[in-house]
């Protein structure tokens, strides 16, 4: 069956954002591996629609598509704000959330 | 009977007048006297209407015109006729639960006949003041103060319960408190307003402990208790309440009226009263006021009849009531006759013709006690607006008859004649007012068996015919004395403002008053002429016109008695015969009496130090319990309850101490720093994972999901 297929490349696609997220170190690319694990459930959300013969499955990929969207616009803007504030956008030197 | 059924409009028109007198007197023209005037001019026309309305009411309950009831009353004695219930409109004024309270008016032919009084009379002490007090200092407070008093006085008449009438009786006395100081930055005057206040609130002891009985006699009757003035006396009249009840309620009654009315031994408040106003004395210490408490007794008068027994034959004829009214006549025509004040002589007076109304009334002549308080109110009203008219324009503001007047007959003539006139009436000479309602009330009590106060009724008649005739003498008669112009200080020296723009409109030597303050001598002296004429013993309008017709209980009328009448006229033309001698000089013999006689001298002192009953309140009560008994409460104070005191102080303090020590200190505040210590190293421990690394929280996300994805596997 098809469906299996498609599971394992979003779970693939899943976990290589996780491990994105989890080690680069530049605010950008860590966004990046976050569009990356929408993109895993994304996929997951169309082949689960596509097995049940139902639309919804597409309906909700598109609505994910664009809260994903917006969140990389504000997700920019506030790299953006910290680079120009800071002089730097690497994660480890980012410790305000500890105060 | 539109203007019965709006009677209580009456006391209402005076309220608003105070409000309005005390919010914006002093911005009018004439400073709140015009408001005052129209006022009681409003209320007094109210009065007359509601009055003649009554009349009409009465007539038609009797199915007689004029004419007729005119024609049969001639040929009767007794005015009984169907029983009229009186008029009553009420509202609820509170309820709780089941007990309701209304406030309402009541009028019959005894309100009717108050409201009637009191209305004129304040109406002409209102046109009598505006001249009298011009120039005062607070003379809008006091026209506020008389509005006040006029509309406490119309509750009090028209209240158609008793707590109703308590309210009222509290506001007369407070007016009459505020009028009494009304000068009072002279400390005789505010002491003389203190103890007016004090004394008659003694008594109010007695009537709120009455009032508060009356409740309980119509619960004994009907089942549920009410203040209701119909309901009492249709409980106290029926028979069915305990005797023992009617009669506690009564004397606790009985002494409320010997507060307010002036009745032996709680009158000495009335004389000192005479620091007030003159205006003020007349209406409130000699017309209205003071006679609030015969009011009372005549409203609830079948609670007296039972409580004291009066009608009934064999124990009946001695009851406190009489006797209170008997001493009071003999003690205040006696204390008359020592004053040198001439305002003292009316006060005594005063309470001598009060005690004749408390007798009537206790001898069981409720007609003739309400005629004789309807009389009395015209003719003292004239004789202290008299003296106030001597005092303000022929002695110089003072009242003392001994030093500051004498021979002011011919000067004011106008005074004199309405002077002696009102003392004729007072005196009880044929035909003027108070000849018919003195012999109703001898007459009524010698054929009731109270034949001891037949007695002591005509030997009032003698003592105020001569002390009045001893007044005169010395006000009118003789030489002037009072030559020493702006002599006033003292006691007197309040009325100098007013007297200083009195003289700017040539006040000289005396002279006669202007037609302001004799005219309204003239209306009372015409009064008291003929309101006599209205119980005339083949007549009886009085009597029809304003006895109760319901739940009514009176000695049986007894006819005029021709031989007792003419033995009253007899005894008092002797009083002012003997008097007359006595001062003209025709009586050497007496003279000096009490400066060679022992029992003369001692019966003297006895009388000037007024029968040493200020000495017993104030020195012996009074001193008593500021004196020894406060010592005695200062040293129980001292030893017992201080030493409680500081005991239990000590106590507290050890325990206190304990408490700190082990339960505070060790108990509580170790638990406290416990819980701090726990959660400070508990802080401590957290912090450490709060790196503030973005990466450190996502994995520990990330950890998170994947247990509880693995839980999820595992127990699924």
């Amino acid at each position: 069956m098809l469906l299996n297929q498609f599971l394992l490349l979003g779970a693939f696609l899943f976990s290589t954002g996780v491990y994105g997220v989890l080690v680069r170190k530049h605010t950008v690319l860590v966004l990046m591996s976050i569009e990356l694990m929408l993109a895993a459930v994304n996929i997951n959300l169309v082949a689960f629609g596509a097995a049940n013969h139902t639309v919804a499955g597409q309906v909700f990929a598109l609505f994910v598509l664009t809260i994903a969207a917006a969140e990389v616009g504000i997700g920019l803007a506030i790299v953006l704000l910290i680079y120009r504030n800071l002089r730097t956008a690497d994660l480890d030197d980012l410790e305000l959330l500890k105060d | 009977m539109w203007f019965l059924d709006n009677a209580w409009l009456v006391p209402l028109i005076p309220a608003l007048s105070f409000a309005v007198i005390l919010l914006f007197g002093k911005r009018l023209p004439r400073k709140g006297s015009e408001v005052g005037i129209a006022a009681v001019g409003a209320s007094f026309v109210l009065s007359v209407g509601a009055a003649i309305q009554w009349i009409n009411h009465l007539r038609n309950a009797d199915g007689t015109s004029a004419l007729g009831a005119l024609g049969r009353a001639v040929g009767r004695l007794s005015a009984e006729g169907p029983a009229v219930e009186p008029i009553t409109r009420a509202t609820t004024w509170f309820e709780s639960g089941t007990f309701k309270l209304s406030a309402g008016i009541q009028i019959d032919g005894l309100a009717v006949m108050m409201m009637f009084v009191v209305t004129l009379i304040s109406l002409l002490v209102h046109i009598y003041s505006s001249e009298y007090m011009r120039g005062d200092v607070r003379y809008t407070h006091y026209y506020a103060a008389l509005s006040l008093f006029t509309a406490s006085m119309l509750l009090l008449v028209v209240a158609d319960n008793t707590l109703l009438m308590l309210i009222g009786w509290e506001l007369v006395g407070l007016c009459s408190f505020m009028l009494i100081g009304h000068w009072w930055e002279e400390k005789p005057n505010s002491d003389a307003a203190l103890k007016a206040f004090l004394t008659t609130r003694t008594g109010d002891i007695g009537l709120l402990t009455g009032v508060v009985m009356t409740f309980f006699i119509v619960q004994r009757y009907t089942g549920h208790g009410s203040f209701n003035i119909v309901a009492l006396n249709d409980a106290a009249s029926s028979g069915k309440v305990s005797h023992t009840l009617i009669m506690w309620c009564a004397l606790a009654l009985l002494l409320g009226i010997m507060g307010k009315s002036g009745q032996f031994p709680l009158h000495t408040w009335l004389p000192d009263a005479m620091a007030g106003p003159t205006p003020v004395s007349a209406l409130i210490h000699a017309a209205t006021m003071v006679v609030a408490g015969v009011y009372l007794g005549a409203r609830l008068y079948p609670v007296f009849w039972n409580g004291l027994s009066i009608g009934t034959p064999g124990h009946g004829a001695w009851n406190a009531m009489a006797i209170i009214g008997g001493i009071t006549v003999l003690v205040g025509a006696t204390l008359a006759f020592v004053q040198d004040d001439i305002k003292k002589v009316l006060a005594y007076s005063t309470i001598s013709q009060l005690g004749y109304m408390t007798m009537a009334l206790g001898v069981g002549a409720w007609t003739a006690a309400v005629f004789h308080l309807f009389t009395h109110a015209f003719f003292k009203a004239d004789l202290f607006l008299g003296a106030g008219s001597v005092s303000h324009s022929g002695s110089h503001h003072s009242f003392d008859m001994k030093k500051d007047m004498g021979g002011l007959r011919k000067v004011m003539p106008q005074t004199f004649w309405t002077f002696v006139i009102g003392s004729l009436a007072l005196a009880g000479i044929f035909p003027l007012a108070g000849f018919w309602s003195k012999d109703e009330i001898l007459v009524n009590a010698g054929r009731h068996g109270y034949t001891a106060f037949v007695v002591v009724g005509l030997l009032g008649a003698l003592l105020t015919a001569a002390y009045m005739t001893r007044c005169i003498y010395l006000t009118f008669f003789g030489e002037y004395r009072g030559g020493h112009a702006h002599a006033d200080d003292g006691a007197h020296g309040h009325v100098v403002d007013a007297h200083e723009s009195a003289d700017a409109h040539g006040h000289g030597g005396p002279h006669e008053s202007n037609w302001v303050l004799t005219m309204p001598l003239w209306v009372l002296t015409a009064l008291a002429v003929v309101t006599g004429l209205l119980n005339y013993p083949a007549w009886h309008r009085f009597e029809t016109w304003f006895q109760p017709r319901v739940h009514f209980v009176e000695a049986p009328a007894v006819p005029f008695n021709p031989i007792l009448a003419i033995v009253s006229v007899a005894i008092a033309l002797t009083g002012i015969g003997v008097a007359w001698a006595f001062y003209s000089g025709r009586l050497r013999a007496l003279h000096d009496l009490s400066v060679r006689n022992a029992v003369a001298r001692v019966g003297k002192m006895i009388l000037v130090n007024k029968y040493y009953l200020d000495w017993l309140y104030t020195d012996v009560i009074v001193g008593g319990i500021k004196g020894p008994i406060a010592a005695g409460a200062y040293w129980v104070n001292q030893h017992i309850i201080d030493n409680v005191l500081n005991f239990t102080g000590r106590g507290a303090r050890a325990v206190g101490r304990f408490t700190y020590d082990y339960i505070d200190q060790k108990g509580v505040d170790g638990v406290i720093n416990g819980i701090a210590t726990v959660t400070g190293e508990a802080g401590g421990e957290t912090q450490k994972i709060q790196t503030g690394r973005l990466q450190f929280y996502a994995l520990l996300l990330v950890l998170a999901v994947g247990l509880f994805a693995a839980a999820l596997w595992i127990f699924t």
